[in-house]
């Protein structure tokens, strides 16, 4: 079983290059069985979707 | 003047309307975005020696400019003051116990305020504040990747890192930076919508 801290580089690395079968497989496997882990996630997701509007919201 | 200085002059004015366009989207104020414009031209007179010709002319002067942009708003973002303290916020390897596990008290949180919160002028505040106690570097390569939308591979080229450099130091970055918005926005209940 891959660890949290392991997941959250793999999480972070998913939105700048698209992760292999293996890693997504494994980083899917984590996130099913870790709620912690998954709400990191959206959070870095939602972090991530927020830098991008900011251009847009500065006009 | 010699020929490559006049060359220069030449090359700049074809490329100064898109620096100056990017320039006044990251800062919102014309005249200062001029300065930085400007500065980047003399930077480049100065550093035109080191202009080995083999990335584009004006990709070398978007690389000066955007180093510009970003030590100007890490400027900005010490003259803000906010009533949370950042320096609080935990180290990555503070995260995470022997095991690689999320330690209890940094275990991500609920995050009580919405997504849309980020169109309070105050939300970017919390965040320049969160952004700019990271280390210099690792706070220009977040930049640079999520501010300014680079891919990694030219960052890597831009700044002479690894692929595997700048995916541990944004890896760093955003698990900071999370926890450091907890602290200061997602996870506070009073601030007023």
């Amino acid at each position: 079983m891959m660890s949290c801290k392991r997941a959250t580089e793999q999480m972070s690395q998913k939105l700048d290059a698209p992760l292999s079968l293996i890693e997504k497989m494994s980083l899917g496997a984590h996130l099913m069985m870790c709620g912690k882990c998954s709400r990191c996630q959206q959070q870095l997701e939602q972090l991530h979707r927020v830098c991008q509007k900011r251009s847009e919201t500065k006009d | 003047m010699n020929a490559a200085v006049i060359d220069i002059e030449e090359h700049f004015e074809k490329v100064r309307p898109r620096l100056l366009a990017f320039a006044r989207l990251q800062l919102e104020d014309e005249a200062l975005a001029e300065d930085k414009v400007q500065d980047t031209l003399l930077a480049a007179y100065e550093a035109i020696d080191r202009f080995n010709g083999q990335s584009k002319f004006e990709t070398w002067l978007f690389a000066i400019l955007k180093n510009k942009l970003i030590d100007e708003i890490r400027r900005r973002s010490r003259e803000f003051t906010t009533d949370f303290d950042a320096d609080q916020v935990a180290e990555v390897d503070e995260m995470f116990d022997e095991r690689a596990h999320w330690v209890s008290g940094q275990q991500p949180q609920k995050w009580v305020q919405p997504e849309s919160s980020y169109l309070h002028e105050q939300f970017w505040q919390v965040f320049d504040v969160c952004v700019f106690h990271l280390p210099k570097g690792t706070a220009r390569v977040f930049a640079m990747r999520e501010l300014l939308g680079i891919e990694t591979d030219e960052i890597c080229d831009s700044l002479g890192l690894s692929q595997q450099n700048v995916w541990t130091m944004l890896h760093r970055a955003r698990l900071k930076i999370r926890g450091c918005l907890e602290r200061g926005w997602y996870g506070r209940e009073e601030i007023e919508q």
